[in-house]
C-alpha cells in the first residue's frame, strides 16, 4: 500500500434511528487508504456503501468510532467545521452531476472557491477555473451552460469543480450511472489520468467493469467490509475505448 | 463569502424567473408607490390648510354670535344676533393685550356698476380689520374710522369682485351700487385666494360696519368680533377674559351655555389639520397593509425558490458552503427583490403624486423622510419575510438535498 495513509477509519458504526426501529447501516468498518489510491467500493443495495461514502465524505457523522482524514480526527466536527473540511480537502462527483443550471462551467468550477478562504481576486479565479477545466479537455467550453454540454462534458465539469480546491481526495458517487458505456470510458479515463498524477480517488459504483479502472476494490455487503482486495486486470480507458469504437480518438490527458 | 458575488447569485437567481420576480416585486412597488402618493397627498393637504388658516392672520381670536350648542340645539356659527357694537367696544376697552377690534357683519347681494352686475359677499368690518387679517391693499386706501362714524358710502372690493365688474379698468374713484345704494370705491384689496373652506376669499366687498349696519344690511347686531392680541401668550387669557365679559355682557347665569363662541387662531388651525393629519395616518396605514401583503408574496415565492433550489443548496453545501452562506444568499435575494421593488415603487409614487397635482389638482408634497422610510421600510420587509425561507434552506441536510428530486 501507499506510504501515506489518508483515510483512516477505525471501527465505524452508523447507526440510523427511523422511528422505532435502528437501521444499522455501517456495523464497524476499519480501513486505510493511501495517497494515490484509487479505491472502488462496491456493494448491493443497502450493503452501508452509501452511507460509508457519505462518512468519507464529511457529510454525515459516524455513530461510533473515529474517521481520521489526512490525520485530522472529522468524526466529532460541527456542521461549519465538516464543511470547511470538505471545502478543502474533499472533491465531490455525483452521478446526476450536479451543475447549476443556467451557470457557466467556469462559474460551476469556481464555486468551491467561494465558500473557500483564499484571498483571490476575480481574474485569479477565472485563470484557475480555465486551467483545470483545461485539464479535463475541456478548453474552450469555459462560457457554455450545463444545457449546451454533453453528458459526459457535464461530468468533466463537475470533475474540475472537484478539483479547483485541489482536494486530498476525490469522492466520485456512481459518476458513470447516467453516461452511455463509451462516455463511461472516457469518464473513467479522466479519473485514471488524474490518479496518475497522484491524486487519490474513491468511488462508489454498482457496476463490476467500472470498478476495474480502480486499483483497489472493496466490497460491502450488510454495512461490513466482505472484500477488499487491489485489482488484478485493470481497464485502461484506452484500450477499453478503443474496444468500443475504433475510429473516435479520446483526448485523455497527459500528466501535465 | 464575499457580498459581491452574493448580490451577482441573488440576481441571476431573480433573472432566471423574470415573471416571476417581476409580479413579486410588484407588491412591494405598488405598496411603496401607495405609501409615498398617499404621504404626499396628506402632507400637501396638511400644508395647504397651515397656509389657509396663517392666512387669517398672527394671533387672531374670533367671536361668532350664537353658540355651537344653544339650549342643546346645535346651531350655525352667526346664526343669531347676539353681538352688539358696545360688546366690542367693551372688548376693546376692557380686555388687556387686545391691540386690534374690527366689529363684523356679514352679507350677501347684487353689486352693480354700468351695465356689469356680480353677486357677492359684503362685509362690514373696522379699519383694524385689514391689519388683523394682514391684507393690504393692492391698490387706493382703506376706509377710516371717520368713515366708521359717519356710516360713510365707501368701500374696498376684492381682486375677483373688480375683475367680474370692471374688468382691466382701474375701479378706483368709480361708484358701485351695492343693493341699489351707490357707494365709492377707495381701494383694491390684493389677492388672498381660496378659504380653507374652499371660498373665494377675492369674491368680496368690504366697507365700514356703521354702513354696512344703516345702508344695506339692517339691524343693529354684529355676526362677529375679529380681536388681534399682542403676543401669542396673550391669546388664552385674552380668551377666557373675553369669555367672562361677553357672558357678563349677556347677563348669562353660571350652567348656562354661551350665547356666542369664541375660537383662537390655533384652535382653528389645530382642528383643520388634525383632519389632515388623520387622513395622512389613514392613507398611510391602507398603504402599510399593501406592503405586507407584498412581503407575505416575497415570503411565499422564497419558499418555492428554496424547495426548487433544494440541489443547488445540497451542491453549495456540499462543496463547503456554511449554514450561514446559504441564509445569507436567499436573504440577499429577498431583499434585493424588496428593495428594488422599494426604488421602483418610490418612483411610482413620486410620478402618481405629481400626476394627481397636475390633473387632479390635489396638493401634494413629498417629503423625503417618508421616501427614506419607504426604501429601509421595503428594505425591512425583504428581511422579515425573507428570513423564514432563507432559515429553511440553510437548515437542509446536505445528504437530503442532494438526493431531492
Amino acid at each position: 500500500m501507499a506510504e501515506q495513509v489518508v483515510v483512516r477509519l477505525e471501527d465505524v458504526h452508523k447507526i440510523y434511528r427511523t422511528g422505532e426501529v435502528d437501521v444499522h447501516a455501517v456495523r464497524g468498518v476499519s480501513l486505510e487508504i493511501g495517497k494515490g489510491e484509487f479505491v472502488a467500493f462496491m456493494g448491493s443495495s443497502g450493503s452501508g456503501k452509501s452511507t460509508l461514502m457519505n462518512i468519507l465524505g464529511c457529510l454525515d457523522r459516524p455513530s461510533r468510532g473515529r474517521y481520521l482524514l489526512d490525520g485530522i480526527d472529522v468524526s466529532g466536527l460541527a456542521r461549519d467545521e465538516l464543511a470547511d473540511i470538505r471545502n478543502h480537502k474533499l472533491g465531490f462527483v455525483f452521478q446526476s452531476f450536479n451543475l447549476l443550471a443556467r451557470t457557466s462551467a467556469r462559474e460551476n468550477v469556481e464555486l468551491p472557491l467561494l465558500y473557500g478562504t483564499h484571498r483571490l481576486t476575480s481574474k485569479e479565479l477565472t485563470a484557475r477555473a480555465d486551467k483545470v477545466l483545461e485539464s479535463v479537455g475541456l478548453a474552450g467550453r469555459e462560457a457554455h451552460h450545463p444545457s449546451q454540454l454533453s453528458g459526459g462534458q457535464q461530468q468533466r465539469v463537475a470533475i474540475a469543480r472537484a478539483l479547483i480546491n485541489e482536494p486530498e481526495v476525490v469522492l466520485a458517487d456512481e459518476p458513470t450511472g447516467n453516461l452511455d458505456s463509451r462516455t463511461s470510458a472516457e469518464i473513467m479515463g479522466v479519473f485514471q489520468s488524474l490518479n496518475e498524477r497522484g491524486i487519490t480517488i474513491i468511488m462508489v459504483t454498482h457496476e463490476a467493469d467500472i470498478a476495474s479502472y480502480a486499483r483497489r476494490n472493496i466490497v460491502m455487503r450488510d454495512g461490513l467490509v466482505q472484500y477488499d482486495q487491489p485489482v488484478k486486470q485493470r481497464f485502461s480507458a484506452a484500450g477499453e475505448a478503443r474496444k468500443l469504437s475504433d475510429s473516435v480518438a479520446l483526448e485523455v490527458e497527459a500528466p501535465t | 463569502m464575499k457580498i459581491l458575488s452574493t448580490l451577482k447569485i441573488a440576481f441571476r437567481a431573480l433573472r432566471r424567473n423574470k415573471l416571476r420576480s417581476v409580479l413579486t416585486a410588484l407588491g412591494i412597488i405598488i405598496g411603496v408607490g401607495a405609501v409615498i402618493a398617499m404621504v404626499s397627498i396628506g402632507n400637501g393637504a396638511k400644508s395647504q390648510v397651515e397656509s389657509q388658516i396663517a392666512s387669517l392672520g398672527e394671533n387672531v381670536i374670533l367671536i361668532f354670535s350664537g353658540s355651537v350648542t344653544a339650549s342643546g340645539v346645535h346651531t350655525g356659527w352667526g346664526s343669531a344676533g347676539t353681538l352688539k357694537i358696545e360688546d366690542a367696544e367693551a372688548i376693546r376697552r376692557e380686555v388687556p393685550g387686545v391691540v386690534a377690534v374690527s366689529d363684523e357683519i356679514v352679507s350677501t347681494g347684487q353689486v352693480s356698476a354700468g351695465n356689469q352686475n356680480w353677486f357677492t359677499r359684503i362685509y362690514g368690518e373696522s379699519p383694524e380689520y385689514f391689519d388683523i387679517r394682514k391684507w393690504p391693499l393692492e391698490d387706493g386706501a382703506s376706509f377710516t374710522a371717520q368713515d366708521v362714524r359717519g356710516a360713510n358710502k365707501v368701500c374696498v372690493i376684492g381682486a375677483t369682485t373688480a375683475r367680474q365688474i370692471f374688468g382691466s379698468s382701474s375701479p378706483l374713484g368709480q361708484i358701485l351700487r351695492i343693493k341699489g345704494v351707490p357707494f365709492l370705491i377707495t381701494g383694491v384689496l390684493t389677492s388672498k385666494g381660496l378659504s380653507p373652506q374652499g371660498t373665494d376669499q377675492d369674491d368680496i366687498i368690504i366697507m365700514p360696519y356703521t354702513s354696512a349696519m344703516k345702508r344695506v344690511v339692517g339691524g343693529t347686531t354684529l355676526r362677529g368680533i375679529d380681536v388681534q392680541v399682542g403676543s401669542p401668550n396673550d391669546l388664552d387669557p385674552a380668551q377666557q377674559q373675553i369669555t367672562a365679559l361677553l357672558r357678563q355682557r349677556h347677563n348669562i347665569r353660571p350652567g348656562r351655555d354661551d350665547d356666542f363662541t369664541v375660537r383662537n387662531q390655533q384652535e382653528i388651525a389645530e382642528t383643520a389639520t388634525a383632519t389632515a393629519r388623520v387622513m395622512t395616518l389613514l392613507l398611510a396605514a391602507i398603504a402599510c397593509v399593501s406592503l405586507v401583503v407584498g412581503g407575505i408574496g416575497i415570503m411565499n415565492i422564497m419558499l418555492v425558490s428554496v424547495t426548487e433550489r433544494t440541489r443547488e443548496i445540497g451542491v453549495r453545501l456540499a462543496v463547503g458552503a456554511h449554514g450561514r452562506d446559504i441564509l445569507t444568499q436567499f436573504l440577499i435575494e429577498a431583499v434585493t427583490l424588496s428593495a428594488i421593488g422599494g426604488v421602483i415603487g418610490i418612483l411610482l409614487g413620486l410620478g402618481t403624486s405629481r400626476l394627481l397635482s397636475i390633473f387632479a389638482h390635489w396638493p401634494t408634497l413629498i417629503s423625503i423622510p417618508s421616501i427614506v422610510a419607504a426604501f429601509f421600510v421595503s428594505a425591512a420587509v425583504g428581511i422579515f419575510f425573507g428570513f423564514y425561507p432563507a432559515r429553511e434552506a440553510a437548515r437542509l441536510d446536505p445528504i437530503e438535498a442532494l438526493r431531492y428530486e
